[in-house]
């Protein structure tokens, strides 16, 4: 089934840095351990952001909420009820899948801009949720110390967690990207109208991908609370979900795997940079404008091109 | 194959089509002719869906398709090409025509499998029909302008279609261009036993081709009949040929 698909030389890379993220833990402090898993959660997060963006074209600029559904779902049911821990890990991308489903139900209506402006409000009024019903959910507090099953509850434990599950759901959102319906999606955002033509169902091609797209968003959640522990309303709100969009600019949205390298440049700027001063998104902005100049086509893209005949990842596979 | 009966359309206050008649039997070339202006894109785009009829009722093998969304249109076996290139122009060239196989095998929802094992021979085979196969690998935004009409066609017939729309497949083509594509036409409404419903300005491949010819002015059909009839016709000649 897979034959093909993935060619021997990325694979064989792919492989390699695996192995080598696999061994850092022993090696590393554990601070950066834990940064790398916050890297790994956003990045996958930015990963299913970018299949609906970068390979569907469509604008969905509150991506954050079904992160944050999937981790409140997840946060939830490990404090409130006392159903096994891994059912409530299990039930946060399934939550995350299905609000995703009723909203893009009603987004898909709508094109570009305007699909993007109703995505924010719907969007918004989970976050409204999450920041207000302060009995259930801690309102603006969030919910701290969230108990966690043994072998992922220490901070090596959910690295390894993050890890494993960042490499799974980048197999499969590959295997996707390169299957009829990746192929399919790639088209619509090329030109709706002539896929309709062709006689492709647009919207429901796009709900589809809505609903894969967030289910991943909600495993993403689910990893955070695997890191942190704790949720809080910030994961839904819109600002944050814009910084996951920039993510994906500034991997390079056409491209399948500039999205890590966006959230990887995103999360060190704001470790790093942000303990010398509050001030970090000023260096972004700069940054994103240098970007736009520059590498128009983000990181990963300008350097595919570089690298040379692997750039047309997406494009030249059928020989 | 397909009627029209007495449709209309207006966008505003502008009729665009006030009136339109036609008639195309399986097998035949049919084509559309008028000035500019006359009504012929928004025809075709009433009778592929992009457009919805106000008025009157478009019969495809003997179903009425006027309310049906374009997939749907597609689906029942019309493809349509479009006046203005309208590809996926980051895709390649095989990709372009493949996607378009993949939706008529209803194959285009399957999430599991390589899509680069699917839809070969036929995608190859379309693709080696337009003279296209020396470039399957091209980005199709790349391509010339008369690649780009070619691949228009391709697509199009990807869909394995009964019925094939064609607004005006030669626009913009030198006269070279011309006869290559016209030659095309030709050769799939003779080999494959497609119907062919096109509009076309240049008058000489219009008498050339079309077994029938349907006159439209000012979004109204003037008359439908042979290539004689039509070049005889006073009317037609009055409103429409008359100043050449």
């Amino acid at each position: 089934m897979l034959k093909g698909i993935f060619n021997p030389k990325s694979f064989g890379l792919a492989a390699g840095i695996l192995i080598v993220l696999a061994l850092l833990p022993p090696i590393l402090p554990r601070f950066y351990i834990y940064i790398l898993a916050v890297i790994f959660v956003t990045a996958l997060l930015a990963m299913s952001l970018n299949m609906i963006v970068g390979h569907g074209g469509l604008f969905q600029f509150h991506h954050g909420a079904f992160y944050g559904v999937g981790a409140y779902t997840a946060g939830l049911m490990l404090t409130k009820t006392s159903l096994p821990a891994w059912l409530g890990l299990v039930a946060g991308p399934f939550a995350a899948a299905f609000v995703g489903l009723l909203i893009g139900v009603f987004c898909v209506r709508l094109t570009r801009l305007y699909f993007g402006m109703l995505q924010i409000s719907l969007g918004s009024l989970i976050w409204a949720i999450a920041f207000r019903w302060y009995s259930l959910t801690g309102g603006d507090d969030g919910i701290h110390g969230i108990p966690l099953p043994p072998p992922i509850s220490s901070s090596t434990g959910a690295y390894y967690c993050c890890l494993i599950f960042l490499a799974i759901c980048l197999f499969f959102l590959y295997l996707i990207l390169k299957s009829p319906f990746g192929a399919t999606l790639l088209a619509i955002r090329d030109n709706p109208e002539r896929c309709e033509a062709i006689g492709i169902n647009v919207r429901r091609h796009q709900l589809i991908a809505i609903v894969i797209a967030t289910f991943f968003a909600g495993i993403a959640g689910v990893l955070f609370v695997v890191v942190e522990a704790s949720v809080f309303p910030d994961l839904l709100f819109w600002v944050f979900s814009l910084e996951v969009f920039i993510m994906c600019l500034l991997g390079g949205w056409f491209t399948f795997a500039g999205p890590i390298f966006g959230a990887a440049i995103m999360v060190s700027l704001r470790t790093f940079v942000g303990t010398y001063t509050e001030y970090w998104t000023l260096i972004l902005g700069i940054i994103l404008i240098l970007l736009i100049f520059f590498l128009p086509e983000g990181v990963w893209g300008y350097l595919l091109e570089k690298l040379g005949p692997q750039k047309q990842d997406l494009h030249k596979e059928h020989k | 194959m397909l009627r029209v009966e007495g449709v209309h359309k207006s966008f505003d206050d502008f009729k665009a089509v006030s009136g339109a008649d036609l008639t195309v039997e399986a097998g035949q070339m049919v084509a559309v002719i008028g000035p500019n202006g006359a009504g012929k894109t928004t025809l075709f785009n009433l009778i592929t869906g992009q457009l919805k009829p106000d008025r009157g009722r478009i019969i495809f093998n003997d179903e009425e398709i006027g309310s049906l969304p374009p997939y749907e249109i597609c689906r029942k076996g019309i493809a349509r090409s479009f006046q203005i290139a309208n590809i996926f122009p980051r895709l390649t060239v095989f990709r372009n025509v493949q996607v378009s196989v993949l939706s008529q095998q209803r194959k285009s929802t399957r999430l599991f499998r390589p899509a680069r094992t699917m839809a070969l021979d036929e995608t190859r085979n379309i693709l080696e029909n337009v003279g296209l196969s020396d470039k399957t690998d091209t980005i199709a935004g790349a391509l010339a302008h008369g690649d780009q009409r070619a691949l228009e066609i391709a697509i199009a017939l990807g869909n394995n279609p009964q019925l094939l729309v064609l607004d005006e497949p030669t626009a913009g083509m030198s006269a070279e261009e011309t006869g290559t594509t016209m030659a095309l036409i030709r050769r799939l409404a003779d080999e494959q036993g497609l119907t062919i419903l096109f509009c076309e300005h240049d008058m000489e491949v219009v008498f050339n081709v079309a077994q029938s010819i349907m006159v439209m002015h000012q979004g109204i059909t003037i008359l439908q009949a042979g290539p004689e009839a039509v070049h005889n016709s006073r009317q037609v000649q009055e409103c429409y040929l008359g100043g050449a």
